[in-house]
């Protein structure tokens, strides 16, 4: 008895349902917690000679839950000439868009939300929704900063949209397929050059488009040296100016679950996802895979996850912050014609070999 | 060696620290559990050597922020020789500091004439209440006992400068 079966056949539909919802929670919002703590509160104050918080728990660690708290029980604010209905439903917009981008995301051989043969579409396509909320956010607030703040986030996602869509066309190319689950199983089940102990992870044959990849994705999500949006220091907190209370943290657990479900996106198109090279167990296709891969899975690519926003906190936390012109070129001069030969070069050895 | 590219650099520098914080700790302290000793001529706080005050204002008028208040009055006081002139002494009837006004200058420690000013680095003094900051001489007295020993002056300093 596998998870699909236990989803698809012996439930009725509305406890799978409830499944699914209970598992999105936990795939969103577990991921940005452990990432708050782990990096924003811990590996920052590291960074910097400090400690972090340390008395709420034991390091620290149920600082997160007094912060929450402490949100949750602040006044609703919204400003006298802001578009209400607007107003408030921006967050959200945010937040659902996160939501949204871990349904396609695979934990295991079976524990997937949905099995989607354009996941890599729909997943480029949804995170560009995050896009709209930023700019009503930025609009509705009837305030200069706010509307400076959206249309700079709108700008900078625009422009770094096309590189990420760019750097995933190559390792489309490469797989073959746009089912994300197809694309770990490619990855795991190949060999390099005829060596099969490490599988394929694409973030070797596709370096250049990893690169591209993790700049965009940093863009993305407005960490620091993209993070024009926000820019703390002219713009008060740009679109988020004038959010308190518990729409300002469903607008910060968005921020960092969107970090969360982007890097797990990456290790999923680049550095082989859920799995582990499938030879070192003997498998060969996604049929084979034991079953306790479905509990183990979600475990490794978790892990994974952890790398990844190693690194974009880590560059967060050490580089100053482009200026918007800086910004722009970077994308349109530099990230884009590199993704677009990164293509051809791709399409080219594809056919070749 | 080549020449390491500034943005590496600088991500080496971030992380060095981070793994330099996990060696030895930080550099900063948990401040109400651990408390680090201030320098020995920190500007703490000003105690009152009440003895030493003639009352002669001059503290009060080169406060910057007119933050000190003294009130006194004359008193006779018995002769120092038999056979001598009773003599007039100022009395200290109020010294107040309001810490609520004073910006740290210590200008009021450095032309008292008497040495009746010190500073102290004593720090951990604030009140709930805006009006509690203002010290009275009692309190400023008791700040006398923080005052640490004048240190050693250097070699070749101005032993002329303050009698």
């Amino acid at each position: 008895m596998n998870l699909a079966s236990v989803l698809s056949a012996d439930l009725p539909y509305w406890a799978q349902s409830l499944l699914r919802v209970l598992g999105g929670l936990v795939a969103v919002l577990l991921p940005a917690g452990t990432v708050v703590y782990l990096f924003l509160f811990k590996m920052m104050s590291f960074m910097q000679s400090r400690l972090g918080p340390m008395e709420a728990g034991p390091q620290g660690s149920m600082q997160l839950f007094a912060e929450v708290g402490k949100w949750l029980q602040k006044e609703d604010i919204y400003p006298a000439r802001a578009d209400k209905f607007i107003f408030k439903l921006a967050p959200l917009i945010v937040l659902a868009s996160t939501f949204l981008l871990v349904v396609v995301v695979p934990f295991g051989p079976d524990a997937l939300f949905t099995d989607f043969e354009a996941g890599v579409f729909y997943a480029l396509a949804v995170s560009s929704v995050s896009v709209l909320g930023i700019l009503i956010a930025g609009w509705a607030s009837a305030n200069k900063y706010s509307l400076l703040g959206g249309l700079r986030a709108a700008g900078q996602l625009i422009a770094y949209e096309l590189p990420m869509v760019l750097a995933v066309v190559g390792v489309v190319i490469q797989a073959g397929t746009m089912n994300l689950q197809q694309i770990v199983v490619a990855q795991n089940a190949d060999s390099m050059f005829g060596f099969s102990g490490l599988g394929n992870p694409y973030v070797i044959t596709q370096f250049v488009g990893f690169i591209v990849f993790m700049i965009a994705v940093q863009a993305e999500l407005t960490q620091t040296p993209f993070d024009m949006p926000i820019a703390e220091s002219e713009l008060v907190s740009g679109y988020m100016t004038e959010y308190s209370g518990f729409r300002f943290l469903i607008f910060f657990i968005g921020e960092f679950a969107t970090a969360g479900v982007f890097s797990m996106i990456a290790s999923v198109l680049f550095l082989g996802g859920w799995s582990v090279p499938f030879s070192w167990f003997g498998w060969t296709t996604i049929d084979s895979i034991d079953n306790w891969m479905n509990i183990v899975g979600p475990l490794i690519l978790f892990t994974k996850m952890i790398i990844v926003v190693f690194f974009i906190m880590w560059v967060r936390f050490s580089y100053p912050r482009f200026r918007e012109d800086q910004l722009q070129k970077f994308a349109w001069k530099v990230l884009i014609p590199v993704s677009l030969a990164n293509i051809m070069v791709t399409a080219i050895l594809k056919v070749a070999f | 060696m080549p020449k390491v590219p500034g943005l590496v650099k600088g991500l080496g520098v971030t992380f060095g620290t981070m793994m330099k914080t996990f060696k030895d700790g930080s550099n900063t302290v948990q401040y109400p559990h651990v408390k680090e000793t201030p320098p020995l001529r920190a500007r703490g706080v000003i105690a009152l050597h009440e003895g030493n005050c003639t009352s002669c204002m001059l503290c009060v008028r080169s406060c910057p922020d007119w933050c000190i208040y003294i009130e006194g009055h004359k008193e006779m006081a018995p002769p120092r020789r038999a056979g001598g002139a009773a003599r007039k002494v100022n009395k200290l009837d109020r010294f107040d500091i309001d810490y609520a006004l004073c910006m740290y200058c210590g200008i009021c420690v450095d032309v008292c004439p008497f040495d009746a000013l010190f500073w102290s680095p004593e720090y951990e003094y604030s009140e709930p209440r805006i009006a509690d900051l203002l010290h009275d001489k009692t309190k400023l007295g008791e700040w006398m006992e923080t005052v640490p020993e004048a240190p050693e002056l250097e070699v070749g300093a101005d032993k002329k400068g303050k009698k």
